[in-house]
């Protein structure tokens, strides 16, 4: 609907070429055409048009013609949108014949994901559903990220509150500091009930349809939602996400062996709790538990704790935030067999070498948290309809997201993307796949840079990263024949956090002192989940150390860490 | 002879700055001013043992404390080799710290003529990790001192640093293996298998009372004989008489099935004092007095927040002005020492032990601002937050057993006081007055306990006389 108006603005000015899209793109269209040049800037902004799900093969152009130059396009486009403007919502048939669908974009799945594609789905004016056959939210609001931050912000403060020394260092006095599990388990539960209606209310108010039920495809293009609601769609994305991973033999009874599922429901605070799994979701707990008073014994199956970090950073974070807790560690180790306390018993747990497979020894706790990773959610998800084989659960795609079926060929219309995929499963790398699902949808072809998604682990202090380790860096280097540099700051330099007596940390760098590239960022520091955007966001856009390090940060904060880290980049040219 | 009173006085706490949870008493310093190799400062006691390291200028490199909480610290690298000169400023060594890795300065010139702990290991917080020479022809005394500083380090270190009290531990390996280990393998919780490390305690000689037997931090805590997650300041503690060892000592064969629980530190501290308080002579005095008035008046302050306690103490600190000598204690056997106030310590039962929070001048402050400050000292008793002076302060205690319906009892003298006061519950009784009416009085009974070194009969029964007026015409109380 929105489309035909914008057309008329459009045709009654042609040289208003922009304002066929949203208002943001207006702005920067006309500052880009009043300097009449084709610069570098241009392309991504055409590309923000309206297509009304047109299928971007009928305007017989890829978006490199775009890049070409704008003038002609400037002309053309217009005619286009002529010749398409009484086509409101529908879109062209395989022949070329308009064939008529319920919806421009279907989405399986309203996680942070789907909902990150369906805001911006509508926002580029495609007639969207979300369906969601659980609660909207999904993992990340109701299971996951947001109950789970509630409850480190309350770690995060009994823990300051019960450092004697710390407390002592700022002047305060605090005596007695404790808490009320009850009060600390709703406070995660409002959230998560207030971020899933923030969530809810936000597609609602955009127009986007909320179909209730277990979404299946029947075919392309075709979903059944709940018992025998069939709905069709142009495009389709899987959003479905993921459930905790439960490796064979343990048994899972949800109370003293139990998943991070209820674990954030946080019903009891057992006085030893052991965590399989070392990850950044294991992390988070254990920095929750011990904050609690409870203690912690972590079980790993590498050979070190904290897999996956930056070895620089895991180390540094291992002597923050496990040695001097009241944290123990089994590495190397495979719980087998993990049994629910009962009968007056406790729960334990048996473990066996990871290589060589011996039984190694059987530890007795109060309860277990799995946190040995997520599974992919697909199925009865009908990709049988589809000829789509899954890979351990995971929907294989191309790096566009577009679903690839058995005999390896690509099909069409539809795009998975999240934990479903598996490629990187973090809520808001889930978003940004969806949303580049959706400006490839509407004409405008897209390749997210997984290397510059920050992830983050939100103990006290935070870890964050992005890119590459140090060790993927040199591997990297090494094959392609370039030299890597490293720098690295402290957070003991900085006045904020030496103010918030909060001086332990780190950032590193990594980067290419041939031509600046950040290759890596890590931080492990006060505030580092709020701290990386500024490397990540380099990253993504191609900023190189020599002009970044020029930016001015504001003092005394700790972006300033990172500040210092751009200026202590050596680069050479 | 009944004997539950309050013992906790000056000397095993006094030095430590505050009671509480802490997991460390040392002040965070800036880790600057530690790095420094010197003898001085807080290691001084130590150098003064080994006199000759000062004499020939041989000066041992410590383990620095990085942080607060550092406890021992691991050598990552020696970034200098034996035999190197070094100058003051110069990094020497690399130590990794609970927190970071830290390049470690001289503050002396000299030569590195030996490292004790070689790259790779751990050494407490305080050890001598190298030795530095001041000249060339001191190297090999300083490689001969290094030889025996290697092989005494761990024996020597944690008298001075790190607090591992001298708890005689082959006796408890013996409770241990006397006990029925049974086939159980032994289970320790993380942070207990941490403390066991820290404080050098074998897993093996502590029982573990736990959920399912496991090992706790508090088990293993006991074991090393420390008060729960504090750490005990051991210098005021050389001073007790080394006779309450033996006395402990003749230790009747373990029956079967017995648990054998070490003090914590503050039980420690009530039996050192309860065997000390063995040399003053004292004698005690009872007195019935009439509480009906008292009671009265406590109906009527008790809304505004006034206790029991806080009348009593009140009483007492009244007397005390009166007989100043019952305020007063015998430090030395030859004289009097007069307290310029009056301190009304009150014993409290608190969890695992016996504490005495003191009424700091209880005869000059009203009934209810004794009773606020009452509430907030046994507030901070209970989270272990009071403050030496908060309870080694008193120059006469009061202990109040009346509410377990306890008629009459005697207290032990706490040392350093002159008189301690046992108060029994009020209980009603018929009585015969003057003019031989018969008529029904609550009575409770008080029974003081004094030195007679400072304190003679008729004192303390003069004393008891003046107490007795004050509670029986308890209006006072109130101006």
């Amino acid at each position: 609907m929105h489309c035909s108006a914008a057309f008329s603005q459009a045709a009654t000015s042609a040289t208003a070429v922009p304002t066929i899209s949203g208002s943001r793109h207006v702005g920067a269209l006309h500052s880009s055409s009043s300097s009449s040049s084709c610069t570098l800037l241009i392309p991504s902004k055409p590309i923000n048009l309206r297509f009304c799900g047109l299928r971007r093969e009928a305007f017989g152009f890829s978006p490199s013609a775009f890049t070409r130059c704008s003038n002609s396009q400037r002309v053309r486009l217009p005619s286009r949108r002529r010749f398409k403007g009484s086509n409101v919502s529908a879109s062209l048939g395989d022949n070329g014949i308009p064939k008529s669908f319920d919806y421009d974009l279907i989405i399986i799945g309203a996680g942070v994901g789907g909902h990150g594609a369906a805001l911006h789905a509508v926002e580029k004016g495609l007639k969207t559903a979300i369906i969601e056959g659980d609660v909207v939210g999904g993992t990340c609001v109701n299971r996951g990220c947001v109950p789970s931050k509630a409850l480190l912000a309350v770690s995060g403060r009994m823990r300051e509150l019960q450092s004697e020394h710390h407390m002592k260092a700022l002047g305060l006095q605090v005596h007695a500091a404790g808490y009320d599990r009850q009060g600390v388990a709703d406070h995660a539960n409002n959230l998560a009930t207030k971020i899933r209606n923030n969530l809810t209310n936000s597609m609602k108010a955009l127009g986007v349809d909320i179909l209730t039920g277990v979404g299946t495809i029947l075919g392309p293009q075709k979903v059944k939602f709940g018992t025998d609601n069939i709905v069709t769609a142009k495009d389709i994305i899987i959003a479905t996400g993921s459930v905790p991973f439960v490796p064979k033999g343990i048994e899972v009874d949800g109370k003293t062996v139990i998943t991070s599922d209820h674990a954030l429901k946080l019903e009891f605070v057992p006085d030893w709790i052991a965590i399989v799994g070392s990850g950044y979701i294991g992390l988070e707990f254990s920095d929750v538990y011990t904050a609690l008073g409870s203690e912690v014994t972590f079980i790993e199956a590498l050979d070190q704790l904290m897999p996956g970090f930056d070895p620089e950073i895991g180390k540094l974070a291992q002597r923050v935030l496990i040695n001097p807790r009241k944290i123990d560690y089994h590495t190397g180790v495979f719980a087998t067999k993990i049994t629910p306390a009962k009968d007056g018993k406790p729960v334990t747990i048996e473990l066996i070498d990871a290589k060589t497979k011996e039984p190694k020894d059987t530890l007795e706790v109060d309860a277990a948290l799995i946190a040995t990773g997520r599974a992919p959610f697909t199925n009865g998800l009908g990709l049988e309809n589809i000829n789509v084989v899954t890979q351990r659960g995971f929907v294989p795609v191309d790096e566009r997201m577009r679903v690839i079926d058995a005999n390896g060929n690509l099909v069409p219309h539809l795009y998975c993307i999240g934990d479903a995929n598996g490629k990187m499963m973090l809520a808001h790398a889930a978003s940004a796949q969806g949303i580049s699902v959706v400006e490839q949808v509407t004409g405008r072809d897209h390749v997210l840079n997984h290397l510059s998604i920050p992830a983050a682990c939100f103990t006290h202090p935070e870890i964050s990263m992005v890119g590459l380790t140090e060790p993927q860096a040199r591997e990297k280097a090494e094959k392609e024949g370039f030299e890597v540099s490293v720098v690295k700051t402290s957070f003991k330099a900085n006045t904020k956090a030496l103010a918030e007596n909060e001086g332990e940390g780190l950032a590193k760098l990594i980067y290419r002192p041939d031509n600046g590239e950040i290759l890596g960022v890590h931080i492990f520091g006060l505030h580092a989940a709020d701290l990386i955007h500024e490397a990540s966001n380099a990253i993504a856009l191609g900023t190189r150390i020599q002009d970044i390090k020029f930016a001015v940060h504001a003092h005394p904060t700790l972006s300033e860490v990172l500040d210092e880290l751009f200026k202590a980049a050596k680069v050479n040219f | 002879m009944a004997t539950l009173s309050p013992f906790l006085s000056k000397t095993p706490l006094s030095n430590t700055p505050t009671i509480s949870f802490s997991s460390s008493i040392s002040t965070p310093l800036k880790w600057k001013s530690i790095t420094s190799f010197s003898p001085s400062g807080s290691s001084s006691s130590r150098s003064r043992r080994r006199i000759f390291i000062v004499q020939s200028k041989i000066r041992e490199i410590f383990m620095p404390a990085l942080s607060s909480t550092m406890t021992e610290g691991k050598i990552v690298s020696w970034i200098k080799s034996e035999g190197d000169v070094l100058s003051k400023g110069e990094s020497v060594v690399v130590v990794e710290s609970d927190k970071a890795d830290m390049d470690v300065e001289t503050f002396y010139d000299g030569i590195l003529a030996a490292i004790v702990v070689p790259e790779g290991e751990s050494a407490p917080v305080g050890a001598a990790i190298g030795i530095l020479a001041e000249t060339e022809a001191e190297v090999a005394q300083a490689k001969a001192k290094a030889a025996s500083a290697g092989a005494a380090a761990p024996a020597s270190h944690p008298v001075a640093s790190t607090p591992v009290p001298a708890v005689s531990p082959p006796e408890r390996k013996k409770v241990a293996e006397s006990a029925p280990s049974g086939p159980r393998k032994t289970v320790a919780t993380p942070y207990a298998k941490k403390l066991l490390k820290q404080h050098k305690v074998d897993i093996n000689s502590v029982v573990g009372t736990g959920p399912f037997g496991r090992i706790t931090p508090e088990d293993v805590e006991k074991a090393a004989g420390i008060a729960p997650s504090k750490s005990v300041a051991p210098s005021a503690a050389p001073a007790a008489s080394p006779k309450p060892a033996p006395a402990a000592a003749p230790a009747a064969p373990l029956l079967p099935g017995s648990n054998v629980v070490p003090f914590t530190t503050m039980q420690a501290a009530v039996s050192k004092n309860m065997i000390e308080s063995l040399s003053v002579p004292t004698f005690r005095v009872g007195y019935p007095i009439i509480t009906d008035a008292l009671d009265a008046l406590y109906e009527k302050v008790k809304p505004k927040g006034v206790t029991m306690t806080a009348l009593l103490a009140k009483a007492a600190a009244m007397a005390l002005v009166q007989h100043p000598v019952v305020n007063a204690s015998c430090k030395d056997g030859k004289s009097f020492t007069y307290n310029a106030n009056i301190n009304i310590a009150v014993a409290v039962a608190i969890n695992g032990g016996l504490i005495t929070p003191v009424l700091q001048d209880a005869d000059k402050l009203d009934l209810y601002l004794l009773s606020q400050k009452w509430k907030e000292l046994v507030e901070k008793a209970r989270s272990k937050q009071l403050q030496p002076h908060e309870y080694n302060s008193g120059t006469f205690t009061l202990s109040n057993l009346g509410m377990f319906g306890v008629d009459r009892f005697d207290a032990i003298l706490p040392p350093g006081q002159g008189a301690i006061m046992a108060v029994g519950a009020s209980k009603p009784i018929v009585v015969a007055d003057a003019d031989g009416f018969f008529s029904v009085k609550s009575k409770m009974l008080v029974n003081v306990t004094a030195d007679h070194r400072i304190i003679y009969g008729a004192d303390l029964a003069a004393f008891l006389q003046t107490f007795s007026k004050i509670v029986e015409n308890p209006e006072s109380l109130t101006l």
